[in-house]
């Protein structure tokens, strides 16, 4: 297995309130890692970290053999880390492919941009049909779609995916889900962060538990969907 | 005589320029929530700029010649007062809480005013702008000056390029991303802070090129002039849904259109003989904005954003 992304000890303040003390992981090439945990467990700040939305007071990413803590945030799309944000920020008073579009904004293919989109509208079809649609008419799930499909135009080397499932029925949140399997199975490596414990750790080779700030719990998805503590806490047993 | 049309005419080309200068307010706010109040001096310096360029011509230069010169050199001072403002006194407050830069913007509007009034030769009082030569136009009951003739091309000109711009290039679509998620923006790939140099930038060049036609309208040109007008403009801007620059475009033309018509037509009506006239226009441009807002309070073109209050 070869780390595409390695996380070493990282720390994440907002102002004098600590989010992230101190958490290690890996992402592994063409796996699917889970992030849990509750809220403000650290999870939205561990990933808008990564994409330099925020920066670390301490810590190393490494992202393909290159580190990442002092690299802008509109240039790290460009090194192959995409990331489909928490609440799924689409831009509202643009077209659906105009929101396609921009996840491409820095490739200067046209015609493998013309593919992609082709190839957004066969994922998620519903988009296909809309594109002209300004795009904060859609519903919550076919925002959540038009984030992912806009996040792989940049046909990234990690697709960071936040809470896909937050807010959507669970005919929408089943169709999101079966996205992701369909990503994992054509190689795409996937960290995803997720309230949803029992649907995101079924599908992830690797899962991390989130508690304040830090790592509590680590193992292989299986492992995790049968840990007592983890039944427990996340997946409503007792 | 009917006084319509002229009033009509006047009305409009007073909120051309209205229009020019309302879309530097409306594509910063746009872009970072600030209102520049400074925007009125860029306005100012870019007429100064202007002025400076005529007067190093050799004299009898043919204003085919002059005007394109004066153009480039107050669109250069405008761009590069407004940058300079952006870089070193709005970045740095880009995170301090709103009033900051707002109370930041009004005193680099007060130093700009007093640089020019303290340092640019003669500029204590007013100093004359070069006009437009020979006789007005005469169409359908209008009389237009000829020096007008330079905004009746310069304004639409540049509302069209503005619009192909925002909407058909690679840095429109970024600046419009910018404006409606500015975080999400910068996940694209997009450098948002030079998406906002950019927006202060075509602002300040638009102020500027409205700032020559307002200095060949009336013929002169002095410090305090982007006060008021900057006013107005600003008011425009609002009225037509700040953020949006047809809206800004638009609330110019009908804030021109009302001073014109209340000017004219307010003594007309029984019991406000009182109330018209040149003296009382500011007052009804500012009654149009408080009726416009209290009907649609995000202004004529505006849209309701529910996420940014």
């Amino acid at each position: 297995m070869t780390a595409l992304l390695e996380v070493e000890d990282l720390r994440v303040s907002y102002g004098k309130i600590e989010a992230v003390k101190g958490i290690s992981f890996t992402v592994n090439q063409g796996e699917v890692t889970t992030l849990i945990g509750t809220n403000g467990a650290g999870k939205t700040t561990t990933l808008r970290t990564l994409s330099g939305l925020l920066r670390p007071t301490a810590g190393k990413i490494t992202f393909d053999g290159q580190p990442l803590n002092t690299v802008p945030a509109h240039k790290i799309v460009a090194l192959g880390l995409a990331h489909s944000p928490e609440g799924r920020h689409i831009f509202p008073r643009m077209s659906i492919e105009e929101n396609l579009l921009l996840g491409a904004f820095l490739r200067r293919d046209p015609v493998g941009i013309t593919e992609d989109v082709e190839r957004a509208y066969t994922l998620f079809p519903i988009l296909g049909e809309r594109r002209k649609q300004a795009a904060g008419t859609l519903s919550g799930g076919e925002q959540q779609m038009l984030a992912m499909g806009r996040a792989l135009m940049s046909r990234p080397k990690l697709l960071m995916l936040d809470e896909p499932s937050m807010g959507l029925s669970p005919l929408m949140m089943q169709k999101i889900m079966a996205t992701i399997i369909e990503l994992k199975s054509t190689g795409t490596t996937i960290l995803l962060v997720e309230q949803n414990a029992q649907a995101a750790l079924s599908l992830s080779d690797q899962g991390y538990v989130m508690e304040t700030g830090r790592v509590v719990l680590t193992g292989t998805g299986t492992d995790l969907l049968h840990d007592e503590s983890v039944r427990k806490a996340y997946l409503g047993e007792d | 005589m009917n006084q319509l049309p002229q009033q009509l005419a006047n009305g409009l080309i007073l909120g051309a320029l209205y229009g020019l200068v309302a879309i530097g307010y409306t594509m910063v706010y746009g872009i970072v929530q600030l209102i520049n109040f400074a925007h009125g001096e860029i306005f100012m310096v870019g007429g100064f700029g202007a002025l400076t360029a005529f007067l190093a011509l050799p004299g009898g230069t043919t204003l085919w010649i002059a005007i394109p010169l004066m153009l480039v050199a107050g669109i250069l001072v405008s761009v590069l007062v407004a940058i300079g403002a952006e870089r070193f006194a709005y970045r740095p407050l880009r995170t301090a809480p709103r009033l900051a830069p707002l109370i930041t913007a009004i005193g680099l509007s007060i130093a700009l005013q007093q640089l020019v009034f303290s340092f640019y030769p003669d500029a204590k009082k007013a100093r004359v702008f070069p006009q437009i030569p020979g006789s007005p136009f005469n169409i359908a009951g209008m009389t237009i000056q000829r020096s007008d003739l330079f905004l009746i091309v310069a304004a639409p000109v540049c509302m069209l390029a503005l619009g192909w711009f925002v909407t058909k290039t690679r840095s429109g679509r970024a600046m419009q991303a910018t404006s409606q998620d500015p975080d999400t923006a910068k996940l694209m790939g997009i450098d948002t802070d030079r998406i906002i140099v950019m927006a202060f930038a075509i602002g300040a060049a638009f102020a500027a090129v409205a700032a020559v036609a307002y200095g060949l309208r009336t013929g002169q040109i002095d410090w305090h002039m982007g006060f008021v007008l900057g006013l107005k403009a600003f008011t425009a801007a609002v009225l037509g849904g700040i953020g949006n620059i047809y809206g800004a475009m638009l609330g110019g033309l009908v804030l021109g259109l009302a001073e014109g018509l209340a000017t004219a037509y307010i003594q007309h009506v029984p019991g406000m003989q009182l109330f018209g006239g040149g003296a009382w226009k500011d007052v009804w441009a500012f009654v149009l904005l408080i009726v416009v807002l209290l009907v649609r309070p995000q202004g004529l073109l505006g849209e309701r954003v529910a996420d940014r209050a």
